[in-house]
């Protein structure tokens, strides 16, 4: 970014100050997500021994993990989280797929009737009680299915889509219709395999929506098998008896205190979202900046 | 009509013809078809959602439903309104709304205006790149991470504060901290991704712009203030109009996580209240009041300052 202008000595000296100051940002943003990385694969003796100050560890345990894990209760929430995840941002990305690609077809009549419905929702909503009430008058409540359709469409990921499908070249699609293709072929064999950096991006944002969901679970179910990863978490992290919470005796968690566990149930929740973000990052961008010019 | 222009409409020639209804409707049978599950989702967890409003006026009973439950007007308003929380509510509510708005808006800009100085790309990335992730975690996490930072007996801060013989006040349940704390751990969780709106404004400023400036002899600040300001200030107030519209909402999410009773006083805001209520002791109706106050106000914020935004010269949502 060429700022013009001359480099005076206080400029050099406010350029410093910049690149302290972010890199000071970037420092404290890593610094929590690194420490209880390090406490959780730490014998809690040793983070003791140092008075909890453990920037490079000497000692190396998995016996938190193998707790949490053999439990049953943290790898059922697990499954739910991860099935949840997968099915719904399958079906998220289908049906927000075929609405944006019909809205997305300016001469299709009818389509600023629905699309202004749809718009309408930004600005007013029946909230929290109606939208409970409807989930249970529904028949969703305590199944796996509450905490995937109540949000089945973002309508911002919607509008995103529907912006990256108008910007696409028309003439391309023309031609497949010229060939003969309907609209579902021209929208599989054409306008998907052109989408891809749009799917990756909100495939993003709705898998990590789902990933992160806490709510539904709290509000939508009873049956406690059945609840996600974030509830179990969040009840493991205010519990004090983190032996009850995971429903194993006491006895068994032996000497590992409470922290240990707690801290690699966090570590738990976080890795798939670190690992996944790197690669999904160029996309995001993009898909965000979609949004934000028309959105 | 340009050359391009007419070719195109040439080529969607039958598209432009109107005809006849029906025939138009089998024409586009796919692309309608393509749109029912979507507009089944919006009907009924959408729309449906709204028609529940009414429950407002009525004394829901769960068993006798909607249809036969008895009407009462605007008791439950009456009730809301009067009821000794509703001011403590309100003011937390809207306290907190102003803090997010002050706290949490403005370091989105100064971090997007500092990267926008940094000319050494691999660094400018790997900030973004830091800064951004911590958006995608759940504030369940975030909450896990501030106990691991200020549990009681075995936080990193508070066995510190306690071997330096200081002082230790338990943070988690600490009136006068609960706010300081929400702000702060929205700054660390959402600032890098506020930055992004920012920072592509800031790249659709015209470089000519500040050849003009620097030829006129403006320096830096000068530059910032002239040109760069200028240029994100439609943006910025395309997010202070969104933000306006949600500012009975105060983050509900990350309010009711860190919530606890001991910080009511403070924390409570009308979000937690409903869901305290509605949710957790099933009474619907004085909640629903609320919820109806809510999405009005809501609106009209939204409308209003909108209306205000372009009459300043803006480009306003719509």
């Amino acid at each position: 970014m060429p700022v013009l202008f001359k480099r005076s000595w206080s400029d050099r000296v406010v350029d410093g100050g910049i690149y302290a100051l972010l890199s000071l940002f970037g420092l404290l943003t890593l610094f929590p997500l690194y420490y209880v990385v390090i406490v959780s694969f730490t014998p809690y003796t040793e983070v003791l021994r140092n008075g909890g100050f453990l920037l490079v560890p000497h000692k190396f345990t998995l016996d938190a993990f193998k707790v949490i894990f053999t439990s049953g209760v943290v790898p059922k929430a697990l499954g739910v989280t991860v099935l949840v995840t997968v099915m719904g941002t399958a079906l998220n990305l289908l049906v927000t797929t075929l609405l944006a690609y019909s809205l997305s077809k300016k001469f299709l009549p009818g389509r600023n009737v629905v699309l202004m419905g749809i718009v309408f929702t930004m600005l007013f909503s029946g909230g929290l009680i109606p939208t409970f009430l409807t989930v249970k008058m529904t028949g969703l409540m305590n199944t796996i299915w509450a905490l995937i359709i109540p949000g089945l469409v973002s309508t911002f990921n919607m509008l995103v889509m529907k912006t990256y499908f108008e910007a696409l070249p028309q003439e391309v699609e023309e031609a497949a219709k010229v060939d003969g293709c309907g609209d579902l072929a021209t929208l599989v064999k054409i306008v998907l395999p052109l989408s891809m950096p749009i799917m990756a991006t909100l495939g993003l944002f709705y898998g990590v929506t789902h990933w992160n969901a806490y709510f539904p679970g709290i509000m939508y179910l009873n049956d406690r098998s059945l609840y996600p990863l974030q509830v179990v978490l969040r009840n493991m992290i205010i519990t004090p008896s983190v032996s009850q919470e995971l429903s194993v005796p006491q006895t068994q968690l032996s000497a590992l205190p409470p922290e240990s566990i707690k801290m690699a149930t966090v570590v738990v929740a976080i890795l798939p979202v670190m690992v996944v973000y790197p690669f999904l990052q160029k996309y995001f961008i993009k898909g965000m900046l979609i949004g934000a010019v028309k959105g | 009509m340009s050359d391009s222009a007419a070719a195109a409409s040439v080529r969607q020639g039958k598209r432009l013809k109107p005809r006849s209804g029906r025939r138009t409707f089998w024409r586009y049978r796919w692309l309608y078809l393509f749109m029912v599950p979507g507009i089944i989702y919006y009907l009924i967890y959408q729309y449906v959602p709204m028609l529940g409003l009414v429950v407002a006026f009525q004394d829901y009973n769960l068993l006798k439903g909607v249809t036969g439950s008895p009407w009462v007007g605007l008791d439950n308003f009456r009730t809301v309104f009067s009821s000794p929380d509703f001011p403590v509510l309100m003011k937390n509510t809207l306290l907190l709304s102003v803090y997010r708005i002050i706290f949490n808006m403005l370091p989105d800009l100064i971090l997007a205006l500092m990267l926008n100085e940094i000319r050494v790309r691999w660094f400018k990335k790997w900030v973004q790149t830091l800064t951004y992730g911590p958006h995608f975690l759940s504030w369940i996490i975030v909450y896990g991470l501030v106990y691991a930072f200020f549990a009681p007996g075995s936080g990193l801060v508070t066995t510190f504060m306690r071997d330096m013989g200081w002082s230790s006040v338990d943070v988690l349940t600490n009136s006068s901290v609960f706010r300081p704390m929400l702000i702060l751990t929205e700054i660390w969780k959402s600032t890098g991704y506020g930055a992004i709106i920012y920072l592509a404004a800031l790249a659709n400023i015209n470089q000519e712009l500040y050849e003009a400036a620097a030829i006129d002899g403006a320096g830096r600040w000068r530059q910032l203030w002239n040109v760069t300001l200028p240029g994100v200030r439609d943006v910025f107030v395309l997010m202070l109009i969104l933000r306006l519209g949600h500012i009975l909402d105060a983050g509900f999410e990350q309010v009711y996580i860190f919530l606890n009773v001991r910080v009511y006083d403070v924390g409570d805001i009308l979000d937690t209240w409903i869901f305290r209520r509605g949710i957790e002791q099933m009474q619907f109706s004085v909640p629903a009041a609320v919820g109806v106050f809510k999405s009005m106000i809501g609106l009209v914020l939204v409308l209003g300052a909108n209306k205000i935004a372009k009459k300043l010269g803006g480009s306003g949502i719509w």
